[in-house]
């Protein structure tokens, strides 16, 4: 299962590093939305994927699946929530005042 | 603090008054209140000559950095206190001959002052540190001292220029240095000279000796201006010409000469040492006086001559470290006394070089040129200057019976001795000294000539001077006039100083040479025979009369040297081409595309982690310990992938939205299958919030151009992304196998009811065993809700916009 979701997670980055390279913002801030999806698929992965019961000891289950990660990947989520939600407000308003979203023309002059 | 560390650091403590007498005291000229400390200096100096002179020497320490060995250690002994004597003794002279050619009105005397303060504590400390760290910080400050002074008229490109030039040379050299002092550091554990000459023994073999040696090499000969390091001296004549006098002339290039000498208990001995000091010395001598010739302008021939007579004193000191070889008996003393010319040129180029300079100001001062073809004929109107230069000259050329043609003798004595050496090869290359040294003389003889005879007789052409010429006031005229003096009573009475200063001096530098309870015995003699020597002279003067008075035939000779090997060509083609490379490879890398950084980084992630992974040999497949796999998952997986893949192919902005939100949806499923409900719900809301923004957005974007397009397919991009990919992939597959430990989770089942009261371990953790995380989580929210309220709230362009209407 470990090895499949390894397999996941490597296109899901490849997928995403390959939208960060083009040039239309929109397209950066959905590569780096891939890619943390990846990230937080990645940090579940590795923590391993025995099956137990899920962390509420009220299950009485003999076996629960590991709780740190989940903490740790709903730490992340929030946070890049917040980063992608400021990106793209950030997207929008270059979009809006500077016309483009084309990063090969979102460059400083050369005499700058 | 001892008096000694005192008077090193007073002139800096001088300097900080400086601006205020300049600023209040006004009718006074500044110069007034300098003068006085080198004065005193000098006099304090003075009275450690009986001491000295016994061979005993004094030292004080004070703590500076202890825990680094770093220690200010003050330590007077013959070489230190000539050097000493020296720096004061003309500096005196110096502030002196400023005062009069200065005006006080028009001229910033406050930051000369502060300059030439700063630069004589800085030389003060230089000459008698023993701590190498110590003496490094003080050559660095006379570098930039100098530097300052240089620029003093910074209005004049030409001084900005000097200025850098000797900045960058000297700069570079004194790194060397410092590399230099570092390695022998790590040789002997300690930054005191005196305490690495007695560990000579035991490091000569280190295979750190000669590159310490090399680098330490490196920064005598770019402050001494040696071949071919010496093209910054003679831009450094923009400097007024006081500073020239004190620093060019008379102190600040003899430093190198100091360190060599310095050091010389260190290395001498060693073939290589001998044949640097003494090959680079014997080279720079012809160069210089070869190149002096040629100058139109005094101060540059003054330059050339004084770079060839450091090449001089220099090559003795070379030639003068043989002497190490053989210890103390009746044949060292014909080595030895390449060390004794060294030590009396030294004393005598001071005095003579810093009258020529004081002379060359006066002429300077009082015709408003410096240029020899406007020049001629002054000797009627400036008696006094006249017959200073011709002192000057006369004993820079070498003639009787001024000092210079007594250490001119011993100088070819040395070449002589030396050329007979049966060491270091000199059997098959030592008669090029003797050789060398006899042509130099000639040349040197040539522009003293020059100097003295095209200035004051000849033709007086009055129309071509920008004044009118007459004899300059006392107060300019009496430092020299001692300057010359002393060059008279050197030459007549040469062993004046010979018992108090120049046999302690040579103990200092060849040290291992005297037994226990030595004394170096001097004596100079006026005649001594017809021995080579003298015939050397007077060939000398010979054939440079007779080039002299033909110089206008043969100095054409100075056009065929092509400007393309002049060393200034290279220096300055250096420069702009290494401004150009610098350029063009930053304009190479830094496109100012953020795609072309992205490739930079990611390529770099892929070397080094996956080239990582393969050298240290640390990838491995192991799939014993991994779950089965369920055919949901695999059904996830798929739609998750399709979904992924399909972004970069969506023709619409809209598609691609939609697929990345169904990649994060079945990261939600993901997240209920691997039993994770909190996860599960987090991403659903969160997602869909996040999608919903997204449309939102663009929904209400203005439609451009290319609303709607594919990504267009890119091969370098490609493989990039799918190495990064790969390398997570083989990241993921090498951890999996790699179990080091169990997890510490455990305890949080076990606690979490028991210790925190709740049920749900995750919110248990997030709230209770890492709370922390949780609210530094929420202020990133927070920070992200307030960022996205300005940047659509605050509008300060447009608002300036509308106040510009």
């Amino acid at each position: 299962m470990e090895i499949l979701m390894s397999v996941v997670v490597g296109i899901l980055f490849m997928v995403g590093t390959y939208l960060i390279l083009t040039k239309s913002l929109l397209r950066i801030i959905l590569g780096t939305g891939i890619i943390s999806h990846g990230v937080h698929l990645l940090l579940l992965t590795m923590a391993g994927l025995k099956t137990g019961a899920p962390p509420l000891l009220g299950e009485n289950a003999a076996l629960y699946t590991d709780p740190l990660p989940q903490a740790l990947i709903l730490t992340a989520i929030v946070i890049s929530f917040g980063v992608t939600g400021f990106f793209f407000v950030l997207a929008y308003r270059a979009y809006k005042e500077l016309g483009t979203d084309d990063m090969d023309k979102l460059r400083g002059n050369d005499h700058e | 603090m001892a008096w000694l560390q005192l008077a090193i650091l007073s002139p800096f403590l001088l300097a900080i008054f400086v601006p205020f007498l300049y600023k209040y005291v006004r009718q006074i000229h500044t110069g007034w209140f300098v003068l006085i400390l080198p004065l005193v200096l000098f006099t304090y100096l003075v009275q450690f000559l009986p001491t000295v002179s016994r061979g005993e020497s004094i030292q004080h320490t004070i703590e500076w950095i202890p825990s680094l060995g770093i220690n200010f250690t003050a330590y007077v002994d013959g070489l230190g206190l000539l050097f000493g004597l020296l720096i004061t003794g003309i500096g005196s002279l110096v502030v002196l001959y400023s005062i009069y050619y200065l005006s006080k009105e028009k001229e910033a005397l406050n930051s000369f002052y502060v300059y030439l303060l700063m630069f004589m504590g800085a030389m003060l400390g230089v000459v008698l540190s023993d701590n190498l760290m110590v003496l490094y910080v003080f050559w660095e400050l006379t570098s930039l001292a100098s530097f300052l002074l240089i620029a003093y008229w910074y209005q004049r490109e030409k001084s900005r220029y000097g200025a850098q030039k000797s900045m960058l040379i000297t700069v570079f050299g004194g790194f060397a240095m410092f590399a230099g002092f570092i390695l022998l550091f790590l040789m002997t554990g300690t930054y005191s000279i005196r305490e690495i000459i007695t560990q000579v023994a035991t490091i000569s073999t280190h295979e750190l000796f000669i590159p310490a040696m090399l680098l330490i090499l490196l920064g005598a000969f770019t402050k001494s201006a040696q071949f071919p390091f010496h093209i910054w001296l003679p831009d450094a004549m923009e400097a007024p010409t006081p500073v020239s006098a004190y620093l060019h002339s008379a102190t600040m290039v003899k430093a190198g000469i100091y360190l060599v000498a310095r050091l010389s208990p260190i290395f001498a001995g060693q073939a290589e040492w001998f044949w640097l000091v003494a090959g680079f010395g014997i080279v720079t001598l012809f160069w210089g006086s070869f190149s002096a010739v040629k100058q139109t302008d005094l101060k540059s021939i003054l330059a050339f001559s004084t770079i060839s007579q450091l090449g001089l004193i220099m090559c003795l000191l070379g030639l003068g470290s043989a002497a190490v070889h053989f210890g103390y008996d009746k044949e060292t003393a014909l080595y030895t006394t390449a060390v004794l010319a060294a030590v009396f040129h030294l004393i005598n180029h001071a005095t003579f070089k810093g009258a020529l300079f004081m002379v060359v100001g006066i002429v300077d001062h009082e015709t408003g040129t410096r240029d020899i073809r406007k020049l001629g004929g002054l000797m009627s109107l400036m008696p006094i200057t006249f017959t200073l230069a011709i002192i000057g000259t006369f004993s820079m050329a070498g003639l009787p019976p001024f000092n210079g043609f007594l250490s001119k003798e011993l100088f070819f004595t040395g070449v002589l001795n030396a050329s007979q050496l049966n060491l270091f090869e000199m059997q098959t290359w030592g008669m090029l000294f003797p050789v060398l040294a006899w042509v130099a003389s000639v040349f040197t003889f040539i522009y003293s000539m020059v100097l003295v005879f095209k200035t004051f007789t000849g033709k007086y052409q009055p129309e071509k001077l920008d004044k009118k010429p007459h004899e300059a006031p006392i107060g300019m005229l009496i430092p020299p006039i001692i300057l010359a003096s002393l060059v008279v009573i050197f030459g007549i009475f040469p062993n004046l100083l010979s018992y108090s200063l120049i046999e302690p001096a040579m103990a200092s530098i060849i040290p291992s040479v005297l037994g226990p309870e030595q004394q170096f015995y001097v004596n100079i003699y006026h005649w001594h025979g017809l021995t080579t020597e003298l015939y050397m002279t007077i060939g000398v003067i010979a054939l440079g009369t007779i080039l002299y008075l033909s110089l206008s035939k043969w100095s054409g000779i100075y056009n065929w040297f092509p400007k393309k090997l002049a060393l200034n060509h290279f220096y300055d083609h250096g420069l702009i081409s290494m401004e150009r490379v610098a350029n063009k490879i930053t304009r190479f890398h830094m496109t100012g595309l953020i795609r072309d950084y992205l490739v930079y980084i990611f390529a770099f992630l892929i070397i080094v982690i996956g080239g990582g992974l393969f050298t240290l040999n640390a990838f491995t497949f192991d799939s014993s310990t991994t779950a089965p796999i369920g055919i949901y998952e695999v059904i996830l997986a798929l739609i998750m992938v399709v979904a992924a893949v399909a972004v970069p192919f969506a023709q619409s902005r809209i598609t691609a939205i939609l697929s990345v939100g169904i990649v994060g949806f079945m990261l939600a499923m993901f997240f209920v299958v691997f039993r994770a409900p909190d996860l599960a719900l987090t991403q659903l809301i969160v997602e869909t919030v996040s999608v919903a923004l997204f449309l939102l957005c663009f929904y209400h974007l203005p439609k451009l151009k290319k609303e709607i397009s594919p990504v267009p397919f890119r091969a370098t991009n490609f493989m990039i992304s799918l190495g990064v990919g790969l390398v997570m992939m083989l990241v993921a597959f090498s951890a999996i196998g790699n179990r080091l430990f169990t997890p510490i989770s455990e305890y949080f089942l076990e606690a979490s009811y028991t210790e925190a009261g709740g049920r749900n371990v995750v919110n248990v953790i997030l709230v209770d065993f890492r709370g922390f995380d949780t609210m530094l989580e929420g202020l990133v929210l927070g920070i992200a809700a307030l960022g996205v309220y300005s940047l659509i709230k605050l509008r300060l362009a447009r608002r300036e916009d509308l106040e510009n209407q």
